[in-house]
């Protein structure tokens, strides 16, 4: 038995290994479902929901999910894009994201959310939550003000010995990110950059070198994210 | 008919916003066969003389001052704009949104590395100035706004492409490079 398994997203009749994560298979077949936690074979940590689309009528997490035979998924409809624009703009209110004062303007996933989705303004108030800056380590800067709790940076950046440089600290309303200062202290430039490169959005920062990409030639600056996986979708995908 | 009026002010920004408009360059010319100002900064207009179409507010509230003159562009404007970040969200203003007002007065006016002598440990309080508010509001969370164009600046396409489209009643199509947030 072939292990193929064939569905379909938004009627496009796509292809997938049996197993495989709905997500991934949809990147291999040129279709763009927006992620910010989901890191390709990575354990997933389903945090920002911002994958969610809609198969055989049920939302679900499209990182936590497997492709199945026959299903029909739905992803870029104007309920789900509306939908996933909620969850931007709960992000940008949540944080404190001071766009033009940040390094990671034009290369980050969240505002290029934004753009892709045409945020003009969130719905929500402003939360200015006091959050601070975690400057110690000799490498990189941890600003809490911009972190989504992706979680990647906790599941993927681990010293030889597997110990964990970020954590997680309190609950609810009270969660933050940190660092443990006296392993970062020992962090290489390949770990920072590396930290840095998988932070969705500009809370991990490596130091001494912001700003280095000039204005219109930065990731998002042209093209919305996404393109350059739809750009292999030869037919079809254009909007 | 007549052309619709535009006012405009700055508030808690920098007038960057301002400076956007102007980097329309030669479409300039083309807004004046468009349109006629009133209040407004550029022609120094100081006062409302007549009622307006448009309202174009660049930054925040920040003081008392702001929020009044916020609310007269809305009782005076059919249509309000919030003009940049400042104006949506606060901008950079706003960083000091989680710091108590009182920690700010004395950095600005006693420990910050920039203040000069200040034996007597004075922070102005003249009645004629405004009074700083707790925090710096976006212009939505204080008077109705009616459309936003981001940016820090805006773009001065994004600007003539919303503003030509508002007033020749033309659908808005607005391009992906012009929305931005930095
Ligand atoms: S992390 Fe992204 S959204 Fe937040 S301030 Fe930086 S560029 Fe803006
Ligand atoms: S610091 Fe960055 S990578 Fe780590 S949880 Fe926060 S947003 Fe995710
Ligand atoms: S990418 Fe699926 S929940 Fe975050």
């Amino acid at each position: 038995m072939s292990d193929k398994v064939k569905f379909t997203i938004d009627g496009k009749e796509c292809t997938g290994k049996k197993g495989q994560l709905l997500v991934d298979a949809a990147t291999e077949n040129g279709v763009y479902i927006p992620v910010l936690c989901h890191w390709k074979d990575v354990e997933p940590a389903a945090s920002c929901r911002i994958c969610t689309v809609r198969v055989n009528g049920n939302y679900i997490t499209a990182c936590t999910t497997t492709v199945e035979e026959g299903s029909t998924v739905e992803n870029d409809t104007p309920e789900i894009r509306d939908m996933r624009k909620t969850i931007v703009e709960m992000l940008f209110v949540e944080g404190n994201h001071f766009c033009p004062s940040c390094e990671k303007s034009g290369d980050c996933d969240l505002q290029a959310l934004g753009y892709l989705y045409q945020m003009m303004v969130p719905r929500f108030p402003y939360a200015f939550e006091n959050r601070e800056i975690q400057a110690s380590s000799p490498k990189i800067f941890l600003d809490k003000n911009r972190c989504i709790f992706c979680k990647r940076c906790i599941r993927m950046i681990k010293d030889d010995q597997d110990r964990n440089y970020f954590a997680f600290k309190g609950r609810g309303n009270h969660l933050e990110i940190t660092i443990d200062e006296k392993l970062a202290a020992g962090m290489t430039e390949e770990q920072a950059q590396r930290a840095m490169e998988i932070c969705p959005v500009g809370a991990i920062l490596r130091k001494e070198v912001g700003f280095i990409t000039p204005i219109g030639k930065r990731k998002y600056d042209k093209v919305p994210i996404g393109s350059d996986i739809e750009s292999q979708n030869k037919k079809g995908g254009e909007k | 008919m007549s052309k619709p009026i535009i006012a405009t002010a700055s508030l808690a920004g920098c007038f960057g916003c301002h400076m956007s408009v102007l980097d329309i360059d030669d479409r300039i010319l083309k807004l004046i066969e468009l349109v006629d100002f009133n209040k407004s900064p550029i022609n120094d207009i100081k006062n409302f003389t007549k009622k307006c179409d448009v309202g174009i507010i660049e930054g925040g509230c920040c003081n008392t001052e702001n929020v009044h003159v916020l609310k007269q562009f809305r009782e005076n404007c059919k249509i309000l704009i919030s003009l940049g970040q400042c104006a949506i969200m606060g901008g950079l203003p706003a960083m000091r949104n989680n710091i108590p007002v009182k920690e700010c007065l004395e950095e600005a006016y006693f420990n910050g590395v920039t203040v000069g002598e200040n034996k007597e440990k004075i922070i102005p309080n003249d009645e004629e100035l405004p009074i700083i508010l707790d925090k710096v509001y976006p212009l939505h969370e204080i008077v109705k706004i009616d459309y936003y164009l981001p940016g820090c600046p805006p773009r001065a396409d994004l600007i003539w492409t919303a503003l030509e489209a508002l007033v020749t009643g033309n659908e808005l199509n607005i391009p992906y490079e012009l929305i931005k947030y930095d």
